[in-house]
Order: structure tokens, then C-alpha cells, then sequence
């Protein structure tokens, strides 16, 4: 046993190489990306050859580590809440196949939206999935949920998720570790029609799950993730979920909390807990990091003749992260609201790096898309997705990975000119292939703009599988070479850049642009910095 | 005791690297410590700040809340107006004053000093002219940990021991260069405060 100090991510990949995992799989996305990068820079993980390489996205992840489930041992798969969305078709599915070797799926969420799209809340598809699922409070629960949830996944052969916020995976505290769990032997499932979905097995499979319900239920009612706290003023209970536990403790930190307290760490939500709630208190307060999940359920418990507050009817924001100052408001505690920001202090946006290829390649669209006027450019997800803001104001969409090349297509297929689609090297291996696929297979005139710089650039400099592999994948799939340009982007090659993408502009049919220079981030990259020699990209 | 301490700055400007070697710091003396970072996408160039608690007692939420905050420590002078609502009535503002600007909108300088001398406690320093007085521009951000340490239960000896342990791994020189910032930031407060 020792005392580390850790990210609530780090903490959760600790607890997995304790706990006897064989390999994780992810793809990077904020807040998720330092659960794998925890494992990659592992002594431990290397000396027992604990698999950590990137996947390609969050689909692959998701089946690489069902697979590795297949063969006995456990696995650990890791994403931003919105992978899940990607690794959503096999996420489901493993619910029905359920597993051999134990299997947590961590989906990192986003609420308040610091460095993503949306702020959905994962437990909705724990609930889908009707799997357990574990939210911890802290990092040592983190920790620990991450090592006790691969006897939880093998008790009940199922998947796992466990879901942590931005909050939490990003804040750092002491962790005490547990004893070192071995791996597990190779084995194959008792069952070897376990993992085969033909509708005759499915149903038979599904059918098993749904009967499992009550005693995973029955788990969550036992379990030490769920606490219940009694309390002598009965004319308020509260259920906290994860963290939000400790924003309503932060406001007793002098004074006693004589409300009931039902402190929720493991789904499904314990009945038995939750009833005697609703029997002996007035009103029941749910307190919950994201959706109002637990709230909604409530409302249609039978018992709840209770009335329930929350987030539903305005007690707490509908959106956005909590904090100590938001319960204290529901609470009806005095805050402090004495200083304010001084009016000239100026919002200070994140923008591209100084030096960084993307701005190069953006001021070349801009002067040569003007004959076709704004509003065509189809992005994507990354670094460059900030060329919507100003002085470029360059792109015109960002909704989900791989999104710039088919909403281009549908626009071009409208009859749109001029169109144009702009994503990331990691990004198109991601999930950019196929719509080049899509536009190829019927000469769809698109300009696709790979600005390629040899990385994962927004979450910190990850490895790109798209490395020295970009101009054989976009022939592979059947772009004409001729209709293939690559550049570097440099302010003193503008007349050339702004050249090539005239002429692409006006094919009609499929071209494909690589803006290509290394990322000023990974300059310091001596890995990286070998790769680019021997694929001659240096 | 409790120090609950906001550190405020630009991406990139290390203020990471302060919240570790405080974090070294704590550990040194057996206290607990809760630390939230901002990480992605607000990383390049924006906004960034950083929730650090320290505690002999267990430490509830990772956020501090408003009015809360013990010492606003700031490597950039505008950013350390930004999170004035937290500051805790008698806590002490230290920040440097040199700007960093990459936005068009930036304020007159001037103007940011004036708001600064009018909070009660308040240090302000240019730990840029500092830090380069002894050669190493790059250990500002020390210069302006070290600034701050008369704040915090934790006694000199142990930030510099701190420091020992995040830069060791760098090399001697790296540790004596942030060694001496640290020292350079602690007497500026001494003979200012």
C-alpha cells in the first residue's frame, strides 16, 4: 500500500493496473485522455505487457476491449462522454453478449462544456444498457470503483461504466493504493455462443439480462458506494450522485447537516434507500452532476407522493457544473458575494498557437474561397475548429467526429459550390475515411482540406494514426493522385497554397488538400521527431 | 488550517508547475490537498486557472467557493482581477505585472496596476525583470511562488524542498536557477509587504 498523488484520472488508471487489467483501449478526448496516458507512461504496464496503444476512435476501443474480454482477461476502455455516442453500437451490444473477463468502459463527461460540444450525461446509456454502472466522489473512490469494478463486472458478466466529470477527472488528491491483483489466464467464455447476436441467441441473451435486474438493484442496495446518512430534520432529505456530495458537504464544514443524506456512488439507484427516504422525509432534494437523472426517476417512483426538488423545477441550474456556491443557494444558505470582476478585465478566448500550420492554411481558404463567398467551409473536430472564431471567422459547422466531409457532401449534393470540408490527420482516421468513401463513390465535387500535423493536437499531442499513411489511404479509397496536393503552410508560400486551392476549387468532382506541418506543441517530441525522419516527413 | 489558493494565468505560462511544487510542498508536510486543473481545449492561449486547497482536515469539494479563496496568485496581472469574487475579505492578491497580450482588446496596463493597488493586500512584482536579473526569464512563475509563500502554513524549507523534488528530475542547475527564483520572490514580499 502506498499514498500517490493523483488526477481523478490518473486514480482510475491506477486502480485498473491494480485490479489485474491486461490492456485499456481509448481514444483521446478531453477529460478522458490522461487515463491512458497514465497506463502509456506505466513502468509496471510495460514490465507485464499491459496493452495501451491508442485505438482509432471510440468504436474500435470499445470492440478491442470486448474482445480482450472474450479471451478471459480484463480490459479497460476510455473515452469523452460524446466517444460514447461513437462506441455507442458496440457499447450497447456487450450488454447482451455481456463478458468473460471483466470489463469497464470509463466514459469521462463535460458538464458546463469546458472542451466539448455537448454536456450529455453517460448514465443515460448505463441505464440503456442496463448494465451497473459506478460514479465516484472523489479520487480515492475513483480508485477504488476502477479496482472492486472488475469483481462487479465478472460477478455479474457484465460491462461495467464507470462515469466521472471534468471536476473530478482533472483535480488531484492523495490515493491509497490496494494490493497488486494478478491478470487474468487466457480462457475462453463457457459459452462459445455467448458472443454470438443472432436474433434466436440475442433474444435468449436479453431475456437473461432483463431477469438479472433486481439482484444488480439488490447489489447497489448493499453496496458501499451508497450511503446512507440518517439525520434528525426529516422536513428535508437529500440524495447526492458522485461528486455533488461534496459541494453539499463543503457548506457544513463548521456547522452539523442534520438533514438525511442518501450519498449515491453505484447504479442502478438503490431502492430500498431511496423508499425509506420518500417514507420519512417531507421533501427530497437531489443533488446530481449533470442531467437530472435520478431526479426524473424519482418523480415516477410509486411511493413518491414526496414532492422532489432539483434541477427540474429551478432549486438548482437545469444546466452547467455545480459547485459549493449552487447548493448553498438550494439550500437556502447565505453565500458571499462581496467582490466582483472588475469591468476592464477582457475575455481571453483560446485561440491557435503562434506559429501553428492551421492559421496558415486558413488565411490561404479565405482569399482563395472568396469568388464562391463565406459560408461553405465544413469543419471539424480539433485545434482548427478555433478558426471559427475571429480574425479568421473560416469555418462554418463543428458537430461531431468526421462530421466536415459528409456535411459537405450533402451540401455539394444540394447543389452548393465552392464546397468545402477542413479535418484533422486524427481526426480522419477517426472517422473521416468513410464519407471520403461516400464522395468518391459518386465524384461528389468536394474540396476535403486535411491539414495534417502529425498529431492529436488539442488534447495534448497524442500519436495520429494517420501518420505518413494520408496520401495512400485517400488513393486507396479511389481519389484521383492528380486531384491529391500536399504544401506546407507557410506565410512565404501563400501565392502557391492559395494557387492549389483555386484550381481544386473549381474540379468537379473529389480533391483531396494536405496543408502538412508538425504541430509547434510536439516540437519537443523525440519520439515523434524519429517517426518524421524515417517517413521522410522531416 | 486551511489555505485555499487560486492560481490564475494564460495557457502556457506554467502555472501548472506552480500548483505542483505547492503540491510537493503539502505532501512534505503531511496535509491533505485537493487541486483542480483546466486541461484541452481552453489550454492554448485562453483564460486558465487552477482550485488549490490545502488542509490538516480532510478537504470536502475540489472547487472553492466565493469569497473563499486565502491568496489569489497570478502569473499575469489582468488575469488576477478575473477571479477577484473569490478572494475571501483580507486575502492577498500577488501578481506579477507584466502582461501577456494576445488579444486586441487588451486593457492599458496602467489601468490594471491602478485596480490592483486598490485591493487592501495586495503584491505586485515583475517577476519577468526578476527572474532574468539571474538569467532564467523562464522561472518567473517561481519567482511568483515564491512571492506568495509568507501566506501559506507551510514553511520556506519546505517549498524549497518542494522545488528539489519537481526539478529533480531536470538536473542540478534547473533546481538551483527555480531555488534561487523562489528565494527572489520571498524577499520582494519581505521587504514589500
Amino acid at each position: 500500500m502506498q499514498k500517490l498523488l493523483l488526477l481523478g484520472d490518473e486514480a482510475i488508471a491506477q486502480g485498473a493496473l491494480d485490479g489485474g487489467i491486461s490492456g485499456i483501449y481509448a481514444y483521446p478526448g478531453t477529460p478522458s485522455t490522461e487515463i491512458t496516458e497514465y497506463v502509456q507512461a506505466s513502468k509496471f504496464a510495460k514490465e507485464n505487457n499491459i496493452h495501451s496503444d491508442w485505438s482509432v476512435n471510440e468504436k474500435t476501443a470499445m470492440e478491442a476491449g470486448l474482445g480482450m474480454s472474450y479471451a478471459g482477461k480484463r480490459s479497460m476502455v476510455c473515452m469523452k462522454h460524446v466517444g460514447l455516442n461513437v462506441a455507442a453500437d458496440a457499447f450497447i451490444n456487450s450488454s447482451i453478449t455481456g463478458v468473460n473477463g471483466g470489463l469497464i468502459v470509463v466514459s469521462a463527461d463535460d458538464p458546463s462544456m469546458h472542451s466539448s460540444q455537448n454536456e450529455q450525461d453517460s448514465r443515460f446509456y448505463g441505464n440503456f444498457a442496463m448494465i451497473p454502472m459506478l460514479e465516484p466522489v472523489n479520487q480515492q473512490e475513483a480508485y477504488e470503483m476502477a479496482y472492486y469494478g472488475y469483481e462487479l463486472s465478472e460477478k455479474f458478466k457484465l460491462p461495467v461504466l464507470l462515469r466521472v466529470t471534468t471536476r473530478l477527472a482533472h483535480s488531484r488528491a492523495g490515493v491509497e493504493t490496494l494490493e497488486q491483483k494478478p491478470q487474468n489466464d487466457v480462457s475462453l467464455p463457457s459459452n462459445l455462443t455467448q458472443f454470438v447476436l443472432l436474433p434466436s441467441i440475442a433474444r435468449k441473451q436479453y431475456k437473461t439480462l432483463l431477469s438479472n435486474q433486481r439482484s444488480i438493484e439488490e447489489a447497489s442496495e448493499e453496496s458501499i458506494f451508497n450511503k446512507y446518512t440518517d439525520g434528525s430534520d426529516k422536513t428535508l432529505g437529500i440524495i447526492t450522485t458522485g461528486i455533488a456530495n461534496n459541494y453539499l458537504m463543503e457548506n457544513f464544514q463548521d456547522t452539523e447537516l442534520n438533514h438525511p443524506v442518501l450519498k449515491i456512488g453505484q447504479y442502478p439507484i438503490p431502492r430500498k434507500q431511496i423508499n425509506k427516504m420518500l417514507k420519512e422525509c417531507d421533501k427530497v432534494l437531489v443533488i446530481e452532476e449533470g442531467y437530472p437523472i435520478v431526479e426524473e426517476m424519482l418523480k415516477g417512483y410509486q411511493e413518491a407522493g414526496t414532492p422532489i426538488i432539483g434541477r427540474l423545477d429551478g432549486t438548482l441550474p437545469r444546466d452547467g457544473e455545480l459547485n459549493p456556491n449552487l447548493v448553498a443557494n438550494a439550500l437556502g444558505l447565505e453565500t458571499i458575494l462581496d467582490g466582483s470582476i472588475p469591468e476592464l478585465v477582457k475575455n481571453r478566448p483560446p485561440s491557435m498557437c503562434v506559429g501553428c500550420g492551421h492559421i496558415d492554411a486558413y488565411n490561404a481558404l479565405n482569399e482563395a474561397i472568396i469568388p464562391y463567398g463565406v459560408g461553405r467551409v465544413f469543419a471539424d473536430i480539433g485545434c482548427y475548429t478555433l478558426g471559427a472564431l475571429p480574425p479568421y471567422n473560416a469555418v462554418n459547422s463543428c458537430v461531431d467526429m468526421g462530421a466536415s466531409i459528409t456535411m459537405a457532401k450533402g451540401a455539394a449534393d444540394a447543389g452548393m459550390v465552392g464546397v468545402v470540408a477542413v479535418i484533422g490527420d486524427s481526426t480522419f482516421t477517426h472517422s473521416g475515411i468513410t464519407g471520403l468513401i461516400d464522395c468518391v463513390s459518386e465524384n461528389t465535387p468536394v474540396t476535403v482540406i486535411i491539414s495534417d500535423n502529425f498529431t492529436t493536437g488539442m488534447t495534448g499531442g497524442q500519436d495520429s494514426k494517420a501518420l505518413g499513411k494520408i496520401e495512400d489511404i485517400c488513393k486507396g479509397v479511389g481519389v484521383d493522385p492528380d486531384h491529391i496536393r500536399v504544401f506546407k503552410p507557410l506565410k512565404k508560400n501563400m501565392e502557391e497554397m492559395v494557387q492549389i486551392m483555386k484550381e481544386e476549387l473549381e474540379y468537379k468532382g473529389v480533391s483531396v488538400i494536405i496543408p502538412r506541418r508538425q504541430c509547434v506543441q510536439t516540437m519537443k517530441n523525440k519520439k515523434l521527431a524519429e517517426q518524421l525522419i524515417s517517413l521522410n516527413l522531416k | 488550517m486551511k489555505t485555499d489558493i487560486i492560481l490564475a494565468g494564460v495557457g502556457g505560462q506554467g502555472i501548472l508547475s506552480i500548483a505542483a511544487t505547492i503540491g510537493m510542498s503539502a505532501l512534505h508536510n503531511n496535509l491533505h490537498l485537493k487541486q483542480a486543473e483546466v486541461h484541452g481545449m481552453s489550454q492554448r492561449g485562453g483564460a486558465v486557472q487552477s482550485n488549490m486547497r490545502i488542509s490538516d482536515k480532510p478537504i470536502a469539494s475540489d472547487l472553492i467557493p466565493m469569497g473563499g479563496a486565502d491568496i489569489i496568485l497570478s502569473v499575469e496581472p489582468m488575469e488576477s482581477l478575473r477571479y477577484l469574487p473569490f478572494l475571501k475579505k483580507g486575502g492577498w492578491l500577488v501578481t506579477n505585472t507584466t502582461p501577456f497580450i494576445n488579444i486586441n482588446n487588451y486593457p492599458e496596463v496602467e489601468e490594471i496596476l491602478a485596480e490592483i493597488k486598490k485591493q487592501e493586500k495586495h503584491i505586485a512584482l515583475d517577476a519577468d525583470t526578476i527572474a532574468s536579473e539571474f538569467g532564467s526569464k523562464r522561472s518567473s512563475n517561481i519567482v511568483m511562488l515564491g512571492a506568495a509563500t509568507p501566506f501559506f502554513d507551510i514553511s520556506f524549507e519546505s517549498f524549497e524542498e518542494g522545488i528539489r523534488q519537481f526539478f529533480g528530475r531536470k538536473g542540478e542547475d534547473i533546481v538551483n536557477v527555480n531555488l534561487q527564483a523562489l528565494r527572489a520572490g520571498r524577499d520582494f514580499t519581505e521587504k514589500n509587504r
